[in-house]
Parts: C-alpha cells; structure tokens; sequence
C-alpha cells in the first residue's frame, strides 16, 4: 500500500464520470474509486472538473528584451493561474529568436522557474524580416527541441520565402505557424475594415489580407506536402479556405483566440486601445463562424496570443497603442462562456482542442496525455459553477492590459498540477514560482 | 453637455440650439459689442498637437470674445514634440486649472480618449482627430447653409447638399454627413470609389463618382482639400486626372442651380479640386464661412461653459 | 397660492407707469423703451402702445438680452439666448428706460446696466418693473413700480402675460422644498 502525494476526490472527467485520481512520483497513480492507501493531500473536486494541463501555442513571454512587460518567470505564473502546463514561447524578443542561443536560454529560463513547460518558438526568417531563412535546423537540434517556427507579429509574406521554409522543416517534422496578414494590405491599419472603422476613421485591416495570405499558404503547403498551422484565425473567410483545404486532405492546421471567440469590432468605439489587438477583433458574423469551426473542428486548438505591453503602451491615442492583449489567465474562462455554456463544445472537446491537439502539433510529448494511470500528471481542476471577476490589478502578468477588466466570467481554477505537484492551489503560485 | 468630441453627442434640437445661439451671438457681435464679458474667470487650453492656423485662431477669438483667458499650446517648440505622451500633456493641463481644452490631434478619438480619462476633469472640445471628426467645422458649415438656404427654418430640410473628395481621410466630411443628415437635408458624396470608406452602406447618404450627373441638382457643393500625397498611395493616377473628374471649375459651376453655393473648409489646393474662377465667385462662401466660424465656437464654448455644474442648483 | 394683481390690476399699473414715464421725461421725444426678455420685453411693447396712445406717437422700443452679462451663469444650467434689437435711433444720448417684470436681487438689472455700457452712453437709464419685491443685493432701486410685493425669500412670484401665458396675472406661491 503506497502513499500518494494528492488525492483529487469525486471529480469529473471530461467523460462526466466520477472519479478519485491520485499522484504519485510525478504520474497519475490510480484513476477511479478503487484507491485504498493515505494521501499527503487530499483535494475535494467534486464540483470540480479535471482535464489534461491545458498546452498553448501561441504566448509572448517578452524575455529577452522586454522583462518591463513580461519576463518567463512572471508568464509561467500567469500560465499556471490559467491552467497552463505548457506555453510556446513566441521569436518576437529582442534579440529575436532566430538562433540557437537565444531559443535555448529561454528554454533554460523556462526550466529555472520550473512552474510550466516553455517551449521556444523559432522565427522563420533572421530578424523577422522575412528575407533570409534563420537557422531552423540549428533550434530544431537545440536543447530547447524547437519544432514550431513563426515570425508571428511578422507575416512571412514573400511567397518563396515561405515556400522553402514549409520544405526546410520537413527533415525533423517541424511546422510553420504563419501569422497571415498581407503587408502591403495592411500599412497602418488601426482596426478591422467595416463599418466601425469607416465611422471611428481609424485605417481598415481588411479581413481579405489575412484570408489572401491564407488561401497561398495551404495551396504552397498542398504542393511541397508539409505541415502549415495558421496562428489566431479571425474571419469567416478564413474559417471557409481552412476548411476547403481540410477536405482536399491538405496538412493544414488552425488555431483561434479567446479573445476572437468574444470580442467585436465596436469595442474599438472607445478608443480605448486595451481592445486594439493584431488581428484585429472582428464582427459578429465572424465570430459566429470561427466558434463553429472550433466546434466542428476546421479550428483545431484555442492558443491566446497572451501579448503583454507595459501600461504606457496603452495609456495613449489608439493609432500610438500597441497591440495585443493578455489572455492566458481568463483563457479557460473565455472557452467556457463561449463555447461550453453556449453547448457548442463538451468538456472532452475543450481537452482536445485546448490541450491534446497543441501538444500534439507543438510535439510535446509530456502533455495532453491521457487521464490514466502512468501519464504524466500535468493536470489542471476547475469549477465551471463557480464565477470570478477579472480585476486588472490582481493579474499574475507583468502587465494589466485584459480587455476583461470588471467582466464577471465562469470558470474558477482551483489547481494546476505539473509534473505531479500542484504548482497553483486555490489561488495562489507555489513557493518555487510567484511575482 | 459637458464636451463636444462628435456630431453623433448632440440630438437635432441641441444642434439647432448652438446654431441659434450663434445666430444671437452673431448678431451681438456684429452689432456695437465687441467683447462680452460670459466667460470672465475661465481658461481654454488650445492644445494643438497638429499645424492648423485658422482652427486655432478661430478658437482664440472666440473665446477672447467671451473674456476667457486662452493658453496655446502648439505641437512646434513644445513638450508635444519632444514626445511627451497626451497623457502627462492632460495632467499638466489640470494642474493649470483648464476649464476647457480645444484640441487638434492627429490620431483619431485623442479627444475621445482625453474626455474619458480621469488625466482631466475640464471639457474637452474636439477641434479635428486624426480622420474621424471635425464637429465644430460641420456646425459652421450648417450655419453658412443655414444663413443662405434655410428658408426661414431652424433646420436644413429640402436642401441638397453634394460632398465631394476625398471621404475616406476627411474629418470635416464624417461631422458633415451626421450634422447635415440629422437637420433634414438630402446629402450625397461625390468620389473615386478609392477615397471612399469601406463600410458606409448604412451611412444616411448617397453615393455617387459622377460629379456631372451631381452637381445639376443641388444647393451646396462642398469640396474637400485633396492632398497631394495621396497620389503616392495610388488612390488616383494624377492630380490633372483628379481634377479632370471631381474638380469644381467654372464649367461645371456654370451648370449648378441658380442660388447654389460652394463651399470649402480650407485650405484650398487652387487648381487641383477647385479652380480660382469658383472660389473667387460669387457662388462661393468661403470666406464667410471663416467668419462664421467665430460665432459658432463662440456658441460652442457658451453652450459648454457658461453654465455651472448642475449639483450647485438654480437655489 | 395667492393672485396679487388681477388682469386688471396689471393693465391699472402699467397705464399709471407710462404716464409717470411721460412725466419725469417730459414727453415721449428722447425715450427708448429697451425690454429684457422674456416678459420684459412683452411689458415694454404694452407701454410703448400706451404711450402712443397718450402722446399719438411711436416710441422706439427694444429687447435687451443679458444672459451673457450674467454673474451667475455659473450657478445654473446653461440658458438660451434670446434676441436683442436695439432700435435703429440707438441710445446714444437717450434716456433708456429698461423694462423688466419682477425686480429682485437687482442682478439682472446690474447685467443689463454692463450691456448697455458696450453698446452705447445714453444720457439717462432709468428702470421700470411691475413688480418689486425686495431682497436686493446690489444697490439698485426702480424708478417706476407697478406694485410694491413684501415677499419671503421662500416665495416666488410668478408673472403671466397673456401673450405668451394666455392670461394677465401675478400670483406669489410658495416654493417647493
């Protein structure tokens, strides 16, 4: 009879089943009402669901460069409050993420802390600037394993460009994560291009920038047969080409964020520049489209663009902001309201879609694995009946830049386990991590 | 009403109501009184973050009329343009003890955002932001309408009125269509399909790109400056070709209805979207339109100023 | 509530200021009758049209708007503007007489007394008002009076012309806390 390290008592599964999950030595010991022995701690989950540590793929950690935003330390904690296990470290630090050295000490970074798993992203191209290829073969040997590579905040726009990166990675299964926006369409724009725009006068992003972009790159994708995955889908459009490329059996994958499954473009009447964000928040419509293509599947994972930015950032004229918004705290929360209380996805799909799909396309080995006996035990707990309100000020980010600010919203995370510790506990950031 | 940011703050009656108090203000002031003493004790800021000569000077005598006590604050030789942000800019101004802050700022919604914020707790009075408004221009502009074609009514009802240029950057166009569509009148935009917004399917006007077809059939022409550096961002091919299709030169005024006017906010480019002969004719009310323009900032700033905070009472 | 001049009483009162008028400008030749709006203005034209019918001829009469000469604009709601027309004989060297219905405070009349000194220098200006009652703030005294009211500062009187009221009445109520 062995002693457990937790005992997570009569929670739900994603299934809706009951069950008591114990740890032990870092890995689910027993799953279901049979365990018998002593536990250090034992947790009362039983209005509490359990799902996989929920894996994003799409983060701005900000360490190089900018620690006056956000360092790893202080994301990895904003991470674990949200419910995280593992983030994907975005190339856009100063210095960029181009070479081995610099993937790997974020990497190292990531480890030092020790509350998540920090996965570098690599940028495709040196510097960002889209012209000469950076040295994706290098990263991938690294000791940061790097396997996604993205100049996200940049488009990779020059089409050949983009086409010899898609060819490159082939030779350790990698995938280029493409933040589609067509340069040229988009010099100064402010906000989505409509009605709001046309009103507000701040300069159009037109939905066809980043739909044009898209439609190249699954057709580059199809022809040299590689792996593409499209960062923060926004528009109908998009959701429609995605989806055409899908059935013509085309390795595309897609993701979408929190904030474009909530937010429209009439926030923007404010001018308050803590809902100015790249891609732009949308329409209605498009935000119907993109909840149902997460809901069938044509997206296949919610990532949240967590892009912090010191207050003064935003403290200012709209067309002076930066854009970009947090989201790995209320991320959950978002996915919950949006899409499982709305009855568009179940608590399996929200594991699927927020956890196993990006651990797998982000190859993460350790995470989004089964909740049976002898996985890794990255597990996050949370009570979907219980209801928070986001209060800027009490954010673990370096930053306060949520654009839910006063929102009450579902979803309350009690714990997230890592490696079989319960790195965040009601409410607070173990010892070993923290501000 | 605390502060003027867009023409979409004020309903048709408190629209008819700055342009009636600027018909009495006119009139007082065209009259024997050169300075009233409404405003004695207040300070406006004009904070002009942007170059606009005219706009500020118009501010400026209106409220010295009003006997206000008036600071300028220009973007040249300023704090503003060693990039001190609209945020310390604001908290320098409520530590003066602005009343009121005029402002002109490149970035649309600055004035949006200075209202808003807790920076300043004076009115803000939204002197042109960025591309989005220009609500004391369209107010003049209803005023000289008003003033020529209004028929003896407090609104704009019956007329047509044809906006033509450069939409799609103009701040004087989007206060114009909401102020002179609330009044009653009939406004179509004249324009290259490029210098259009992309969402204005429900904007209360109609659109057309034949100045010719257009111009037979209405009682204002408003032309909008051009600028030239829009031929570099390939909205239109040249300026000759611009003018050629929605210039306003004296053939086209020739074929304009008897007792139509021609307006222009300023500044001009002569020869490009409107030639010497229309704007020196008697068809045109630019000049008056600059005269006009003190008395309405004059009603502006009264409507915004002259009455104390509700909380003090009429007891 | 309570009527203190009749219909009657007002058109009693304002016969007896216009001949007093008459008298202490010996006739009708240097007078402007300026009325400060609202009721003023009506009380003025009344006059002018007694006068004429005593005397047989015009008298030039007015409207003076003081809103934007008010001290106490910051006290209260922002107000409407009302139109001023100043006869085209103008006040220089006349004797103005300003046209008011309730004299109070004497604040209105001090506004008016500040507008009057931008426009022009008339040789006299005198003050009529169909009611006074009391309460001045400011030295200032009428020199023709319908009806002297004692009122308490928590009363108001309220003046109703038929032109614009539908009928001729003062009546002094007591205000509302």
């Amino acid at each position: 009879m062995t002693t457990a390290d937790y005992l997570i008592k009569g929670a739900s599964l994603p299934d809706g089943t009951k069950a008591d999950i114990s740890i032990a030595n870092g890995l689910i010991a027993s799953v279901g009402s049979g365990f018998k022995g002593d536990a250090l701690t034992v947790i009362d989950a039983k209005d509490c669901v359990v799902l996989p540590g929920l894996v994003d793929l799409h983060t701005h950690l900000r360490e190089p460069g900018r620690e006056d935003a956000e360092t790893v330390l202080s994301g990895s904690s904003a991470g674990v409050k949200g419910g995280f296990t593992a983030v994907s470290a975005m190339a856009n630090t100063s210095p960029v993420a181009d070479t081995a050295g610099v993937v790997e000490q974020v990497y190292r970074l990531g480890q030092e802390a020790g509350l998540l798993d920090v996965f570098p992203i690599g940028a495709v191209t040196q510097g960002l600037r889209g012209e000469a290829l950076s040295e994706i073969g290098a990263m991938a040997d690294s000791v940061a394993r790097v396997r996604v590579f993205s100049d996200d905040g940049n488009c990779v726009s020059d089409p050949l460009v983009m086409r010899r990166a898609l060819e490159y990675i082939k030779k350790f299964g990698g995938v280029i994560a493409q933040h589609a926006q067509d340069p040229r369409m988009t010099m100064g724009s402010q906000m989505n291009e409509g009605e709001i725009s046309a009103r507000l006068g701040l300069k159009g992003w037109p939905a066809v920038a980043e739909e044009a972009i898209i439609a190249r790159d699954v057709l580059l994708a199809d022809h040299v047969k590689s792996r593409l995955h499209i960062c923060h889908l926004t528009t109908a459009g998009g959701v429609e080409i995605i989806r055409w490329a899908k059935a013509r059996g085309i390795d595309v994958t897609a993701e979408v964020t929190p904030h474009h499954l909530l937010l429209t473009d009439d926030l923007a009447s404010s001018y308050d520049p803590v809902y100015k964000v790249n891609p732009p928040l949308r329409t209605e419509a498009d935000v119907h489209a993109l909840r149902e293509a997460l809901a069938d599947g044509t997206i296949d994972i919610v990532a949240t663009d967590h892009a912090p930015h010191p207050t003064e950032s935003k403290e200012c004229e709209w067309q002076e902001a930066a854009f970009g918004m947090l989201g790995l705290e209320t991320a959950l929360s978002i996915v919950q309201k949006t899409m499982v209380d709305t009855g568009l996805l179940n608590w399996i799909q929200v594991a699927e879609r927020m956890s196993i799909a990006p651990a797998r396309i982000g190859g993460y080995e350790n995470h989004g694995q089964p909740l049976i006996v002898g996985s890794v035990a990255n597990l996050v707990v949370i009570n979907p009946s219980q209801k928070w309100t986001v209060d800027r000020d009490l954010v673990l980010s370096k930053s306060s830049n949520t654009p839910y600010h006063g929102h009450e919203l579902p979803g309350v995370i009690t714990h997230t386990f890592f490696k079989g510790k319960a790195i965040f506990s009601n409410g607070t950031v173990s010892s070993n991590g923290g501000k | 009403m605390k502060h003027l940011l867009s023409i979409a703050d004020l309903n048709k009656s408190e629209a008819i109501s700055i342009l009636d108090t600027a018909t009495e203000l006119a009139r007082v002031s065209d009259g024997a009184v050169k300075k009233l003493p409404t405003l004695r004790g207040r300070t406006i800021v004009n904070l002009f973050a942007e170059d606009s000569t005219r706009t500020r000077i118009s501010f400026e005598a209106a409220a010295k009329r009003l006997s206000a006590d008036v600071i300028n604050f220009s973007a040249k030789g300023s704090s503003l343009s060693k990039g001190e942000s609209l945020k310390d800019t604001a908290m320098t101004l409520q530590a003066m003890g602005a009343d009121a802050v005029v402002i002109r700022h490149p970035a649309s919604g600055a004035a949006q955002r200075l209202a808003d914020s807790e920076w300043m707790s004076g009115s803000v009075v939204n002197a042109g932001d960025g591309t989005h408004e220009h609500p004391s221009q369209a107010l003049l502009d209803a005023f000289t309408i008003r003033k020529h074609l209004g028929m003896g009514g407090s609104d704009l009802a019956g007329l047509s009125i044809a906006i033509v240029g450069d939409i799609l950057h103009s701040r004087v166009a989007r206060s114009n269509v909401l102020l002179l569509s609330m009044l009653g009148a009939k406004v179509t935009l004249v324009a290259p399909p490029t210098l259009l917004p992309v969402g204005i399917q429900n904007w209360p006007v109609t659109v057309s790109y034949d100045f010719d077809a257009v111009i037979p059939h209405v009682d204002v022409v408003m032309m909008l400056r051009v600028q030239q550096e829009r031929m570099s961002d390939l909205f239109f091919p040249n300026a000759r070709e611009y003018s050629r299709y929605f210039g306003l030169n004296g053939e086209r005024m020739a074929s304009m209805k008897s007792g139509a006017i021609v307006m222009h906010p300023g500044p001009m480019n002569r020869g490009l979207e409107i030639s010497a002969e229309v704007a020196d004719s008697a068809r045109s009310v630019i000049t008056e339109q600059v005269t006009n323009g003190v008395s309405v900032r004059m009603a502006i700033l009264y409507v915004l100023l002259a009455g104390g905070a509700l909380e003090v009472g009429s007891n | 509530m309570s009527v203190a001049l009749s219909a009657q009483d007002i058109t009693r009162a304002l016969t007896r200021i216009s001949h007093e008028i008459l008298e202490k400008n010996q006739g009708s030749t240097n007078i402007v009758l300026l009325g400060i709006p609202t009721r003023g203005a009506h009380i003025a034209t009344r006059i002018s049209s007694i006068i004429a019918s005593i005397e047989g001829t015009e008298v030039p009469t007015g409207t003076l708007d003081i809103t934007l000469f008010r001290d106490d604009l910051r006290m209260r709601p922002p107000r409407a503007i009302m139109p001023t027309k100043i006869p085209t004989s103008g006040i220089e060297g006349k004797d103005v007489i300003l046209v008011d219905d309730v004299l109070f405070s004497g604040r209105t009349i001090r506004a008016a007394l500040d507008a009057l000194g931008e426009i022009g220098r008339p040789r006299t200006v005198q003050l009529a008002a169909l009611v006074d009652r009391g309460h001045r703030e400011l030295p200032i005294k009428a020199d023709f009076i319908g009806k002297n009211l004692p009122t308490s500062k928590n009363q108001s009187v309220k003046v109703f012309l038929s032109e614009i009221d539908g009928r001729d009445e003062v009546t002094i109520e007591e205000e509302a806390e």
